[in-house]
Protein backbone atom coordinates (compact mmCIF):
# COMPACT_ATOMS: atom_id res chain seq x y z
CA UNK A 1 0.00 0.00 0.00
CA UNK A 2 1.71 3.09 -0.91
CA UNK A 3 0.61 6.35 1.24
CA UNK A 4 -0.62 9.74 0.02
CA UNK A 5 -0.68 12.87 1.81
CA UNK A 6 -2.72 15.55 1.18
CA UNK A 7 -2.66 19.35 1.30
CA UNK A 8 -5.85 21.33 1.62
CA UNK A 9 -6.81 25.19 2.95
CA UNK A 10 -9.12 26.10 5.20
CA UNK A 11 -12.30 26.01 2.63
CA UNK A 12 -11.53 22.80 1.44
CA UNK A 13 -11.23 21.22 4.95
CA UNK A 14 -14.71 23.25 5.80
CA UNK A 15 -13.19 25.15 8.43
CA UNK A 16 -14.35 28.33 6.98
CA UNK A 17 -13.79 31.20 4.81
CA UNK A 18 -11.63 34.13 4.50
CA UNK A 19 -12.87 34.68 8.14
CA UNK A 20 -10.96 31.84 8.78
CA UNK A 21 -7.86 31.99 6.63
CA UNK A 22 -5.32 33.23 9.23
CA UNK A 23 -6.08 29.12 10.74
CA UNK A 24 -2.42 27.64 11.66
CA UNK A 25 -1.50 24.72 9.96
CA UNK A 26 -3.18 21.08 11.55
CA UNK A 27 -3.02 17.29 10.14
CA UNK A 28 -5.76 14.60 10.40
CA UNK A 29 -5.43 11.29 10.03
CA UNK A 30 -6.92 9.64 6.64
CA UNK A 31 -8.60 12.35 3.54
CA UNK A 32 -11.06 15.44 4.15
CA UNK A 33 -12.66 17.44 1.76
CA UNK A 34 -11.35 16.90 -2.03
CA UNK A 35 -9.21 13.73 -0.79
CA UNK A 36 -12.60 11.90 -0.69
CA UNK A 37 -12.39 11.63 -4.42
CA UNK A 38 -8.71 12.04 -4.73
CA UNK A 39 -8.27 8.90 -2.28
CA UNK A 40 -11.15 6.92 -4.43
CA UNK A 41 -9.24 7.87 -8.18
CA UNK A 42 -5.95 6.35 -6.70
CA UNK A 43 -7.54 3.23 -6.07
CA UNK A 44 -7.27 0.13 -4.01
CA UNK A 45 -3.50 0.13 -3.52
CA UNK A 46 -2.87 3.70 -3.19
CA UNK A 47 -4.39 5.16 0.82
CA UNK A 48 -4.29 8.64 0.89
CA UNK A 49 -3.08 8.68 5.11
CA UNK A 50 -2.89 12.04 6.08
CA UNK A 51 -4.22 15.55 5.15
CA UNK A 52 -2.04 18.55 6.22
CA UNK A 53 -4.51 22.59 6.32
CA UNK A 54 -3.33 25.80 6.50
CA UNK A 55 -4.69 29.01 6.01
CA UNK A 56 -4.11 30.62 2.87
CA UNK A 57 -3.81 33.81 4.83
CA UNK A 58 -1.39 32.07 7.37
CA UNK A 59 0.70 30.58 5.29
CA UNK A 60 1.05 33.78 2.69
CA UNK A 61 2.13 35.89 5.61
CA UNK A 62 3.74 33.53 7.77
CA UNK A 63 5.50 31.63 4.99
CA UNK A 64 8.38 30.79 7.01
CA UNK A 65 6.47 29.23 9.85
CA UNK A 66 3.83 27.68 8.04
CA UNK A 67 6.21 26.03 5.52
CA UNK A 68 8.23 24.30 8.16
CA UNK A 69 5.07 23.44 10.53
CA UNK A 70 3.25 21.80 7.49
CA UNK A 71 6.64 19.82 6.36
CA UNK A 72 6.96 18.58 9.58
CA UNK A 73 3.53 17.36 9.49
CA UNK A 74 3.72 15.72 6.20
CA UNK A 75 6.77 14.35 7.48
CA UNK A 76 5.41 12.27 9.92
CA UNK A 77 3.22 10.35 7.91
CA UNK A 78 5.78 9.03 6.22
CA UNK A 79 4.11 9.67 2.91
CA UNK A 80 5.41 8.14 -0.87
CA UNK A 81 3.96 10.62 -2.66
CA UNK A 82 2.54 13.97 -2.39
CA UNK A 83 -0.38 16.22 -3.10
CA UNK A 84 -1.39 19.28 -2.99
CA UNK A 85 -4.44 21.12 -4.11
CA UNK A 86 -6.19 21.70 -6.56
CA UNK A 87 -5.81 24.94 -6.11
CA UNK A 88 -7.71 26.04 -9.36
CA UNK A 89 -6.99 29.85 -10.17
CA UNK A 90 -6.57 30.78 -6.32
CA UNK A 91 -3.61 33.27 -6.01
CA UNK A 92 -2.85 32.36 -2.09
CA UNK A 93 -4.14 28.61 -2.29
CA UNK A 94 -1.74 28.23 -5.33
CA UNK A 95 1.52 29.91 -3.84
CA UNK A 96 0.38 27.95 -0.53
CA UNK A 97 0.36 24.79 -2.59
CA UNK A 98 3.38 25.19 -5.09
CA UNK A 99 5.47 26.11 -2.08
CA UNK A 100 4.83 22.88 0.28
CA UNK A 101 4.93 20.38 -2.99
CA UNK A 102 7.99 22.27 -3.84
CA UNK A 103 9.43 22.18 -0.17
CA UNK A 104 8.33 18.34 0.40
CA UNK A 105 9.93 17.42 -2.67
CA UNK A 106 13.23 19.13 -1.84
CA UNK A 107 13.18 18.13 1.78
CA UNK A 108 11.95 14.66 1.50
CA UNK A 109 12.93 13.42 -1.66
CA UNK A 110 9.65 12.08 -2.50
CA UNK A 111 7.61 13.00 -5.67
CA UNK A 112 5.21 16.14 -5.01
CA UNK A 113 2.85 17.31 -7.13
CA UNK A 114 -0.18 19.45 -7.37
CA UNK A 115 -2.84 21.26 -9.79
CA UNK A 116 -3.74 24.47 -10.56
CA UNK A 117 -5.22 26.52 -13.59
CA UNK A 118 -2.80 27.78 -15.70
CA UNK A 119 -2.77 31.47 -15.01
CA UNK A 120 -2.42 30.88 -11.30
CA UNK A 121 0.71 32.62 -10.31
CA UNK A 122 1.82 29.59 -8.41
CA UNK A 123 2.45 28.27 -12.08
CA UNK A 124 5.22 30.48 -12.78
CA UNK A 125 6.71 30.40 -9.33
CA UNK A 126 6.45 26.35 -8.54
CA UNK A 127 6.21 24.66 -12.04
CA UNK A 128 10.07 23.57 -12.20
CA UNK A 129 10.10 22.23 -8.74
CA UNK A 130 6.78 20.57 -8.49
CA UNK A 131 4.72 18.79 -11.27
CA UNK A 132 1.56 20.86 -11.58
CA UNK A 133 -1.84 19.63 -13.75
CA UNK A 134 -3.49 22.17 -15.53
CA UNK A 135 -6.88 22.28 -14.14
CA UNK A 136 -9.79 24.70 -14.70
CA UNK A 137 -9.92 27.99 -13.06
CA UNK A 138 -12.66 26.88 -10.77
CA UNK A 139 -14.01 24.35 -8.58
CA UNK A 140 -16.50 23.07 -11.43
CA UNK A 141 -13.13 21.32 -12.81
CA UNK A 142 -12.99 19.33 -8.97
CA UNK A 143 -14.48 15.61 -10.81
CA UNK A 144 -12.20 15.84 -13.97
CA UNK A 145 -8.86 17.43 -11.77
CA UNK A 146 -8.96 15.26 -9.63
CA UNK A 147 -8.67 12.33 -11.97
CA UNK A 148 -5.78 13.87 -14.13
CA UNK A 149 -3.70 14.47 -10.65
CA UNK A 150 -4.33 11.34 -9.38
CA UNK A 151 -3.25 9.62 -12.98
CA UNK A 152 0.06 11.53 -12.83
CA UNK A 153 0.37 10.18 -9.38
CA UNK A 154 0.15 6.63 -9.79
CA UNK A 155 2.96 7.29 -12.67
CA UNK A 156 4.69 8.88 -10.40
CA UNK A 157 4.62 5.72 -7.88
CA UNK A 158 5.12 3.69 -10.69
CA UNK A 159 8.66 4.88 -11.28
CA UNK A 160 8.37 4.53 -14.69
CA UNK A 161 9.67 7.94 -16.92
CA UNK A 162 7.41 10.37 -17.55
CA UNK A 163 7.22 11.22 -21.61
CA UNK A 164 7.19 14.97 -22.46
CA UNK A 165 4.85 17.54 -19.97
CA UNK A 166 2.17 17.90 -22.73
CA UNK A 167 1.65 13.78 -23.01
CA UNK A 168 2.38 13.22 -19.47
CA UNK A 169 -0.57 15.83 -18.18
CA UNK A 170 1.42 18.61 -16.49
CA UNK A 171 2.59 21.92 -16.83
CA UNK A 172 6.28 21.76 -18.81
CA UNK A 173 9.53 21.65 -15.74
CA UNK A 174 11.56 23.46 -18.26
CA UNK A 175 13.53 20.35 -18.58
CA UNK A 176 14.68 19.31 -22.37
CA UNK A 177 15.80 15.85 -22.63
CA UNK A 178 18.09 15.01 -25.74
CA UNK A 179 16.67 12.25 -28.44
CA UNK A 180 17.54 11.14 -32.04
CA UNK A 181 15.20 12.33 -34.33
CA UNK A 182 14.88 10.52 -37.52
CA UNK A 183 14.38 14.34 -39.06
CA UNK A 184 17.56 16.00 -38.91
CA UNK A 185 17.02 19.83 -37.52
CA UNK A 186 17.15 21.56 -40.79
CA UNK A 187 14.67 19.02 -42.26
CA UNK A 188 12.35 19.57 -39.21
CA UNK A 189 13.04 23.43 -39.22
CA UNK A 190 11.74 23.78 -43.13
CA UNK A 191 8.73 21.27 -42.50
CA UNK A 192 7.76 23.86 -39.06
CA UNK A 193 7.97 26.57 -41.53
CA UNK A 194 6.31 25.14 -44.26
CA UNK A 195 3.26 24.32 -41.72
CA UNK A 196 3.26 27.75 -40.76
CA UNK A 197 3.26 29.35 -44.60
CA UNK A 198 -0.15 27.15 -44.83
CA UNK A 199 -1.30 28.59 -41.82
CA UNK A 200 -1.43 25.43 -40.14
CA UNK A 201 -0.71 24.55 -36.50
CA UNK A 202 3.01 23.79 -35.34
CA UNK A 203 4.57 23.69 -32.41
CA UNK A 204 8.29 25.02 -31.54
CA UNK A 205 11.14 22.88 -30.49
CA UNK A 206 12.34 25.74 -28.64
CA UNK A 207 9.56 28.37 -26.28
CA UNK A 208 11.10 31.48 -25.62
CA UNK A 209 10.12 32.95 -22.34
CA UNK A 210 7.42 35.94 -22.64
CA UNK A 211 8.16 38.86 -21.39
CA UNK A 212 5.91 42.36 -21.63
CA UNK A 213 6.42 45.49 -22.72
CA UNK A 214 4.92 49.06 -21.39
CA UNK A 215 4.55 52.12 -23.15
CA UNK A 216 7.40 54.27 -22.10
CA UNK A 217 7.20 56.98 -18.88
CA UNK A 218 7.38 60.71 -19.85
CA UNK A 219 10.38 62.26 -19.77
CA UNK A 220 12.31 64.50 -17.07
CA UNK A 221 11.46 67.67 -17.89
CA UNK A 222 13.42 69.39 -15.15
CA UNK A 223 17.20 67.31 -14.51
CA UNK A 224 18.51 70.00 -12.60
CA UNK A 225 15.60 69.73 -9.53
CA UNK A 226 15.11 65.81 -10.19
CA UNK A 227 15.48 63.05 -7.82
CA UNK A 228 17.32 59.72 -9.67
CA UNK A 229 17.64 56.64 -7.71
CA UNK A 230 20.02 54.19 -8.31
CA UNK A 231 18.51 50.63 -8.06
CA UNK A 232 21.17 47.61 -9.34
CA UNK A 233 20.94 43.14 -10.10
CA UNK A 234 24.66 43.44 -9.78
CA UNK A 235 24.74 41.65 -6.99
CA UNK A 236 26.21 45.21 -5.24
CA UNK A 237 25.59 44.93 -1.32
CA UNK A 238 26.78 46.27 1.95
CA UNK A 239 30.07 44.42 2.94
CA UNK A 240 29.04 40.96 4.90
CA UNK A 241 25.93 41.09 3.05
CA UNK A 242 24.09 41.64 6.44
CA UNK A 243 20.07 40.47 4.53
CA UNK A 244 22.00 37.21 2.96
CA UNK A 245 20.40 38.21 -0.20
CA UNK A 246 21.01 34.97 -2.30
CA UNK A 247 24.18 34.68 -4.77
CA UNK A 248 21.73 33.59 -7.76
CA UNK A 249 18.05 32.75 -7.94
CA UNK A 250 17.33 35.71 -5.58
CA UNK A 251 13.98 36.04 -3.86
CA UNK A 252 14.86 39.00 -1.93
CA UNK A 253 16.18 42.64 -2.78
CA UNK A 254 17.84 44.98 -0.08
CA UNK A 255 17.18 49.04 0.44
CA UNK A 256 19.98 50.61 1.67
CA UNK A 257 20.76 54.26 3.06
CA UNK A 258 23.38 55.47 0.89
CA UNK A 259 23.17 59.31 1.95
CA UNK A 260 26.28 59.43 3.81
CA UNK A 261 28.63 58.04 0.69
CA UNK A 262 30.34 59.39 -1.65
CA UNK A 263 31.74 56.15 -2.79
CA UNK A 264 31.18 52.53 -2.93
CA UNK A 265 34.63 51.37 -2.21
CA UNK A 266 35.23 50.57 0.82
CA UNK A 267 32.04 49.62 2.18
CA UNK A 268 29.81 47.83 -0.76
CA UNK A 269 31.22 45.14 -2.11
CA UNK A 270 29.49 41.94 -4.71
CA UNK A 271 27.97 38.90 -4.34
CA UNK A 272 26.48 38.03 -7.69
CA UNK A 273 27.56 34.62 -8.62
CA UNK A 274 27.09 34.75 -12.39
CA UNK A 275 30.04 37.37 -13.13
CA UNK A 276 34.04 37.86 -12.02
CA UNK A 277 33.51 39.98 -8.88
CA UNK A 278 37.19 41.15 -9.13
CA UNK A 279 36.23 44.51 -10.63
CA UNK A 280 33.42 44.92 -8.12
CA UNK A 281 35.08 43.74 -5.38
CA UNK A 282 37.77 46.38 -6.26
CA UNK A 283 35.31 49.14 -6.51
CA UNK A 284 31.69 48.54 -6.68
CA UNK A 285 31.17 52.15 -8.57
CA UNK A 286 32.08 50.34 -11.39
CA UNK A 287 28.65 48.59 -11.12
CA UNK A 288 26.72 51.49 -8.68
CA UNK A 289 28.74 54.30 -10.60
CA UNK A 290 27.39 56.25 -6.49
CA UNK A 291 30.94 58.35 -6.76
CA UNK A 292 29.75 59.88 -10.39
CA UNK A 293 26.88 60.64 -9.35
CA UNK A 294 27.47 62.36 -6.37
CA UNK A 295 30.34 64.27 -8.60
CA UNK A 296 27.33 65.56 -10.97
CA UNK A 297 24.82 65.94 -7.97
CA UNK A 298 27.60 68.83 -6.41
CA UNK A 299 28.25 70.17 -10.00
CA UNK A 300 24.37 71.12 -10.06
CA UNK A 301 23.70 68.92 -13.25
CA UNK A 302 20.34 67.24 -11.75
CA UNK A 303 19.05 68.16 -8.56
CA UNK A 304 19.81 65.40 -5.68
CA UNK A 305 20.48 61.09 -5.17
CA UNK A 306 17.14 59.63 -4.05
CA UNK A 307 18.89 58.65 -0.20
CA UNK A 308 18.39 54.77 -1.16
CA UNK A 309 19.40 52.28 -3.08
CA UNK A 310 17.96 49.16 -3.94
CA UNK A 311 19.65 45.72 -4.96
CA UNK A 312 19.58 42.60 -6.10
CA UNK A 313 21.48 39.51 -7.89
CA UNK A 314 19.85 38.85 -11.49
CA UNK A 315 21.11 35.35 -12.22
CA UNK A 316 18.97 32.30 -12.28
CA UNK A 317 16.87 35.19 -10.72
CA UNK A 318 12.45 33.93 -11.19
CA UNK A 319 10.91 36.88 -13.80
CA UNK A 320 7.80 36.57 -11.15
CA UNK A 321 10.52 37.70 -8.48
CA UNK A 322 12.12 40.23 -10.42
CA UNK A 323 8.53 41.55 -11.58
CA UNK A 324 7.83 41.40 -8.04
CA UNK A 325 11.39 43.41 -6.80
CA UNK A 326 10.40 46.08 -9.14
CA UNK A 327 6.50 46.54 -8.48
CA UNK A 328 7.53 47.02 -5.17
CA UNK A 329 10.58 49.35 -5.84
CA UNK A 330 8.82 51.27 -8.26
CA UNK A 331 5.68 51.81 -5.61
CA UNK A 332 7.98 52.63 -3.29
CA UNK A 333 9.94 55.37 -5.43
CA UNK A 334 6.50 56.35 -6.59
CA UNK A 335 5.36 57.55 -2.68
CA UNK A 336 9.03 58.77 -2.50
CA UNK A 337 8.30 61.25 -5.53
CA UNK A 338 11.46 60.22 -7.00
CA UNK A 339 11.27 61.80 -10.98
CA UNK A 340 13.99 59.03 -12.53
CA UNK A 341 16.27 56.16 -11.92
CA UNK A 342 18.96 54.27 -13.44
CA UNK A 343 19.45 50.66 -13.41
CA UNK A 344 22.49 48.55 -13.60
CA UNK A 345 22.79 45.39 -14.27
CA UNK A 346 25.95 42.71 -15.38
CA UNK B 1 12.78 44.88 -12.96
CA UNK B 2 13.51 47.92 -14.94
CA UNK B 3 9.87 47.53 -16.61
CA UNK B 4 8.48 47.23 -13.72
CA UNK B 5 9.67 49.98 -11.88
CA UNK B 6 8.77 52.03 -14.53
CA UNK B 7 5.35 50.67 -14.48
CA UNK B 8 4.42 50.97 -11.13
CA UNK B 9 6.57 54.53 -10.35
CA UNK B 10 5.64 56.39 -13.80
CA UNK B 11 8.86 57.46 -14.21
CA UNK B 12 11.45 56.85 -16.95
CA UNK B 13 14.28 54.40 -15.78
CA UNK B 14 17.39 53.96 -17.72
CA UNK B 15 18.92 50.75 -17.47
CA UNK B 16 22.43 50.15 -18.12
CA UNK B 17 24.24 47.24 -19.31
CA UNK B 18 26.03 44.73 -21.69
CA UNK B 19 23.68 43.00 -23.13
CA UNK B 20 21.45 44.50 -25.31
CA UNK B 21 19.18 42.37 -26.56
CA UNK B 22 18.07 40.86 -23.23
CA UNK B 23 17.23 44.41 -22.28
CA UNK B 24 14.94 44.50 -25.19
CA UNK B 25 13.72 41.63 -24.38
CA UNK B 26 12.38 41.71 -20.75
CA UNK B 27 10.79 44.82 -22.05
CA UNK B 28 13.44 48.03 -21.12
CA UNK B 29 12.76 51.06 -22.61
CA UNK B 30 15.48 53.28 -22.28
CA UNK B 31 18.65 51.60 -22.85
CA UNK B 32 22.61 52.76 -22.15
CA UNK B 33 24.78 50.05 -23.69
CA UNK B 34 27.63 49.36 -20.74
CA UNK B 35 31.30 48.47 -21.11
CA UNK B 36 31.22 44.74 -19.68
CA UNK B 37 28.99 42.80 -18.02
CA UNK B 38 31.23 42.51 -14.72
CA UNK B 39 31.66 46.11 -14.84
CA UNK B 40 29.15 47.82 -17.21
CA UNK B 41 29.89 51.29 -15.37
CA UNK B 42 33.64 51.16 -15.95
CA UNK B 43 36.60 50.84 -17.89
CA UNK B 44 38.91 49.72 -14.46
CA UNK B 45 41.44 48.73 -18.01
CA UNK B 46 41.88 52.34 -18.21
CA UNK B 47 43.37 53.09 -15.36
CA UNK B 48 41.53 55.02 -12.58
CA UNK B 49 41.02 58.75 -14.86
CA UNK B 50 40.15 56.47 -17.84
CA UNK B 51 37.44 54.47 -15.54
CA UNK B 52 36.04 57.54 -13.74
CA UNK B 53 35.52 59.38 -17.28
CA UNK B 54 34.47 56.45 -19.01
CA UNK B 55 31.39 56.82 -15.97
CA UNK B 56 30.93 59.96 -16.13
CA UNK B 57 30.18 59.42 -19.31
CA UNK B 58 27.50 56.70 -19.31
CA UNK B 59 25.90 58.42 -16.62
CA UNK B 60 25.70 61.38 -18.32
CA UNK B 61 24.05 59.42 -21.13
CA UNK B 62 21.85 58.23 -19.41
CA UNK B 63 20.41 61.54 -18.19
CA UNK B 64 20.19 62.47 -21.96
CA UNK B 65 18.58 59.15 -21.79
CA UNK B 66 15.64 59.73 -19.14
CA UNK B 67 15.28 63.46 -21.00
CA UNK B 68 14.70 62.22 -24.09
CA UNK B 69 10.65 62.08 -25.29
CA UNK B 70 10.50 58.05 -27.11
CA UNK B 71 7.88 56.19 -28.54
CA UNK B 72 9.39 52.85 -28.90
CA UNK B 73 12.47 51.29 -26.74
CA UNK B 74 15.45 53.00 -27.71
CA UNK B 75 19.20 52.29 -27.60
CA UNK B 76 21.45 55.33 -26.45
CA UNK B 77 24.33 54.43 -28.14
CA UNK B 78 26.07 58.03 -27.86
Amino acid sequence: MKRVVHYINQFYAGIGGEDKADQTPLCEAGFKGPGLGLNKELGADVEVVGTVICGDGYYGEHTDEARAACLKMVADFQPDIFIAGPAFNAGRYGFACGDIAATVAAELKIPTLTGMYIENPGVELYSKKTYIVPCADSARGMPKNLKSMAALALKLLSGEALGPAREAGYIHRGIRKNFIHELNGAERAVQMLLKKLKGEEFRTEYEMPKFNKIPPAAPVTDLKHATIALVSSGGIVPMGNPDHIRVSSAESYGKYDISSLTDMKGTYESVHGGYDRTYANADPDVVVPLDIMCELEKEGVFGKIYPYFYTTTGTGTAVAFAEKFGKEIGADLRNAGVDAAILTST
Amino acid sequence: MTREIENAAGIPVVQIATIVPIMLTVGANRIVPGVAIPHPTGAPQLGEDGDKAKRRELVLRAFKAMETSIDDQMVFED
